[in-house]
């Protein structure tokens, strides 16, 4: 089948006009390759990695074609053939997805670094010194968008195990993600408090792993296979009623569990189970009918305006949309104002923005417009990938009083708000 | 030549590589495909025109290209030619309020011409199943039918006037804003459905209605195609022209079902959509008459849509019948037979019956209020055995539909996939005359060759 209904959802499509960089056309290669009629080319390979992977089209395509795991395979295999070697790529691919992605404690200490170098007012000066203009190109693209990190980390905000606070339904584990964690810890403490008002008990494992979406998003399925047993060892998924994730891009691929260790014969059973019981907190929480915070306020008081950006990964890797308005629309004090392209790539995409800096500008601009034509004050968004990118976007806009945030934690906030009147 | 486009076009706008060429070595048709020498993209007509000039020059065949949406292998590429791929002449240059028409260029896409006319109150009607991505030359050049066909009429009905390209690479402007209009021969009419064999459209001037200020729309559902087929009979029988009358069997109820999720019922035979559209009140009676006729005709159930978000989303539901089928095996053959509209139940019955005989997949939908049937073979073009079969299937499901007054394509044109059906539909004489056109006006077969005849 090749209808081209995916062609207009598709952004790299939209910015080029070429077939070639649409999901029809990157289809059309890999058959091709796959019939002996195309050489495994660079080209294509570069094709490959052109594609920002944010699955629009699968959501569009009526056939049900499975382009995630088509893309999932030509990007490995690409990877395996090293045709997109340069000295540079493979350090920076090192560097993100063999070492730091890897050492929950590397990440960490990473982290900590980056946070000093904040705190400590170095960037603004590197940044008012234009030092930056001695670091390469890639990396001089990328600094501003160095994420601004917050310790402390989960594991001092969440402890190992936690109560519900009303009559207890169910036994949860929450994921906290690893860059989630550096950068947004506080999400993972309001997953928290939420899931503890709607009667979950919460088990956090500590000092937790990278969950291989970011490997497997970029063809190293060996490191993603290896992330996968160190998350299931960590977590018995028989052990709970659901494993709860608050990144959409991570939610995605852990969701794929099943698939990826199939041919695992120690892993699985328990694989399948993972994948059975993973859960999106918004879609958790819709599942088991989470409480509407009561209002505090005179209802007649003015509203904020918030507008929801969907992050790829949970809107067409997951396919979950309603959810997080369905909680957005709860909030007492909120009015949710759609945006334009609301269910568009912001550019961010796992690390493109570092590989594709110059597609990846270009659809940060047009979100953040579309999010600014809102006159939102608010835009909330369930991904860390698209928070840092969407603020560094309004950032770059002159807008940096909108807040961005988390849906989950708007919720947390309205419950806490319930007690002070 | 392909430096002399180069230095025409720009580098970047004439693709050689095989990794850029090969992702338009088809359209949306299965199993045709074929590699072209080059794929370029003109920015205007002039520069339409001039690498008509070019490629004429060194006798090269072009094949024009809008979206590559097209059912029946129009646009697929012609071996050692160009395709010459319109989607930079992107641009609404004019929407006239005082005559309700709006000026394109070919490469627009559709669906923003829709909105171009809904953002000022006004319509476009024809809307095919493609339209977020076809472009409204494609439209023109296929002459496209749609969901609103029965009462709106088809592409053709809203085309005032175009500009085309001729083979020779002159420019001529066909038509005007006038309502009426008898100087000289009707010549745009010739253009359109002409599948690129003819000339190469650059603009279209088109006519726009008064946006309908209500519609309703309802889905029934039936325990037999027949039944579903009788109501449709009887509802034009009873002086009601609806807009919409869509039928889809249970098979590819279910694959929508799978992919759109908006509550279709799996269990039912046959479904209709129909929508009627205008002033509130007439519109309010006809819904509660077309009811009134499918419960009498034994309609298991029958829903209205609670609001306008509803209707929108069975319409779209209903556009994506097409490639949802493709779920259920690799390839799918779709036709496009047309019928006089009282002979659609003996036309469905024959398709059920050539799948029994062949033991072939065989699911049907289609513009059923047009008399226009989409049978889809579900095969494997892999499979060589079954693909025989699925041959002589077509043969006489084609021979069926010209026995009962019939047509072998109502809207998708006759492009590769039918030429060999065209001469049998058409008569000796009908079908020189058809050449002899095409010769007059493409006398080195340089535009599109090998489609149509
Ligand atoms: C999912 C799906 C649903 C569809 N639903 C419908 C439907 O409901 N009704 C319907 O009628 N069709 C339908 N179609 C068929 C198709 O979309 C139409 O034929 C459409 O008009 C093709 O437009 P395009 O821009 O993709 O043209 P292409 O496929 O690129 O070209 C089609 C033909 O027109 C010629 N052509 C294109 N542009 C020009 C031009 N500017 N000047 C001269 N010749 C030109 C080409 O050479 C070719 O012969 C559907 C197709 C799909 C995939
Ligand atoms: S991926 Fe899906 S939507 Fe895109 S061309 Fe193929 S079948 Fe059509």
């Amino acid at each position: 089948m090749h209808c081209g209904m995916c062609l207009p959802t598709c952004p790299t499509f939209t910015e080029t006009g070429r077939e070639r960089n649409s999901p029809r056309g990157r289809i059309a290669l890999m058959r091709a390759v796959a019939d002996g009629e195309l050489p495994f080319s660079r080209d294509f390979a570069e094709e490959m990695s052109y594609c920002l992977g944010c699955l629009a089209c699968t959501t569009a395509c009526p056939a049900g074609v499975d382009y995630a795991h088509l893309l999932e395979i030509a990007r490995s295999e690409a990877e395996q053939r090293g045709l997109l070697k340069t000295p540079a790529r493979s350090f920076v691919r090192w560097l993100t997805l063999r070492f730091m992605f890897v050492h929950p404690r590397v990440m960490r200490a990473v982290g900590c670094l980056l946070w000093l170098y904040q705190v400590v007012g170095l960037q603004s000066l590197v940044r008012r010194l234009k030092l930056t203009a001695v670091l390469p190109r890639r990396i001089r693209e990328l600094e501003p968008a160095t994420p601004q990190i917050h310790p402390p980390f989960s594991d001092t905000l969440v402890a190992k195990n936690e109560p519900a606070r009303c009559a207890k339904s169910y036994r949860v584990a929450l994921l906290t993600g690893c860059v989630a964690d550096l950068i947004l810890a506080g999400v993972n403490r309001a997953t928290a408090d939420v899931l503890e008002e709607n009667g979950c008990e919460v088990f956090t494992p500590r000092n937790q792993h990278c969950c291989g979406s970011i490997h497997e998003h970029n063809g190293d399925l060996d490191t993603a296979r290896r992330m996968a047993r160190l998350q299931i060892d960590m977590i018995d998924p028989f052990s709970v009623d659901a494993i709860i994730s608050n990144a959409g891009g991570c939610g995605s691929h852990l969701k794929h569990y099943d698939r990826l260790l199939a041919d695992d014969p120690t892993y699985a059973e328990r694989a399948t189970e993972w994948t059975r019981k993973t859960r999106d907190i918004s879609e958790w929480l819709v599942e088991i009918g989470f409480r509407a915070p009561k209002p505090n306020l005179p209802l007649a008081s003015t509203r904020t305006i918030v507008t929801y950006h969907e992050s790829c990964h949970l809107a067409h890797g997951q396919k979950i949309s309603a959810a997080p308005r369905a909680i957005l629309r709860s909030l007492p004090g909120y009015e949710l104002l759609e945006c334009a392209e609301a269910t568009w790539c912001c550019g961010s995409a796992g690390i493109y923005n570092i590989t594709q800096p110059t597609t990846a500008a270009w659809l940060q601009q047009r979100k953040v417009g579309h999010l600014l034509a809102t006159r939102a004050e608010v835009v909330a968004t369930a991904n860390p990938g698209c928070h840092l990118q969407i603020l560094n976007g309004l950032r770059s806009a002159d807008a940096p009083r909108i807040r961005v945030v988390h849906p989950i934690v708007l919720l947390a906030e309205a419950y806490q708000r319930e007690g002070k009147r | 030549m392909i430096d002399a486009l180069k230095r025409l076009l720009d580098d970047k706008n004439v693709l050689t590589a095989a990794e850029d060429i090969i992702p338009y070595g088809f359209d949306g048709t299965a199993t045709l495909k074929q590699r072209p020498l080059a794929v370029v993209f003109p920015a205007n007509t002039a520069e339409v025109a001039a690498v008509i000039k070019l490629t004429r020059e060194h006798k090269t065949p072009v094949v024009t290209r809008g979206n590559g949406t097209g059912l029946s292998g129009g646009s697929v590429p012609v071996a050692g030619g160009i395709v010459l791929c319109l989607t930079r002449l992107d641009r609404v240059l004019e929407l006239d309020q005082a005559n309700l028409t709006l000026t394109a260029e070919a490469g627009v896409v559709t669906q923003r011409i829709y909105e171009a006319a809904d953002a000022v109150g006004l319509f476009y009607p024809p809307d095919p199943g493609s339209m977020k991505i076809s472009t409204i030359g494609g439209n023109v050049a296929e002459n496209s039918g749609g969901l609103r066909g029965l009462k709106y009429g088809v592409t053709r009905d809203y085309v005032m006037g175009i500009e085309v390209v001729l083979a020779d690479g002159s420019i001529c402007w066909l038509g005007s804003k006038c309502v009426k209009d008898v100087a000289g021969y009707n010549l745009r009419d010739l253009f359109i459905g002409s599948e690129g064999t003819l000339g190469i459209i650059t603009k279209v001037l088109l006519k726009l209605l008064p946006k309908p200020a209500a519609r309703q729309t309802l889905l029934a559902t039936f325990a037999a195609m027949d039944t579903a087929a009788e109501t449709v009979s009887a509802i034009i029988a009873a002086k009601i022209i609806p807009c919409t009358l869509e039928f889809l069997d249970r098979r590819t109820l279910q694959c929508v079902e799978d992919f759109a999720k908006v509550g279709l019922p799996r269990d039912a035979e046959a479904v209709l959509l129909i929508e009627t559209d205008g002033h509130p009140a007439p519109v309010a009676e006809e819904a509660s008459k077309i009811e009134e006729i499918a419960r009498a005709q034994g309609a298991t159930t029958i829903v209205r849509a609670a609001n306008a978000e509803e209707a929108t989303r069975l319409a779209t539901a209903r556009r994506s019948a097409f490639s949802a089928l493709a779920r259920l095996r690799p390839t799918t053959i779709l036709e496009d037979i047309t019928v006089p509209r009282s002979k659609l139940g003996d036309m469905i019955r024959f398709v059920n019956e050539v799948a029994t005989k062949h033991n072939l997949q065989i699911a049907t939908f289609g513009h059923f209020g047009d008399g226009n049937l989409h049978p889809t073979i579900l095969t494997n073009e892999r499979d060589e055995a079954e693909m025989h079969r699925v041959e002589h299937a077509l043969k006489e499901i084609f021979d069926h539909a010209l026995s009962l007054g019939g047509t072998i394509t109502g809207e998708h044109g006759v492009g590769l996939a039918k030429k060999a059906f065209l001469k049998q539909q058409l008569g000796d004489s009908s079908y020189l005359l058809l050449q002899q056109i095409k010769r007059t006006l493409d006398p080195e077969n340089l535009l599109n060759p090998g489609k149509v005849f």
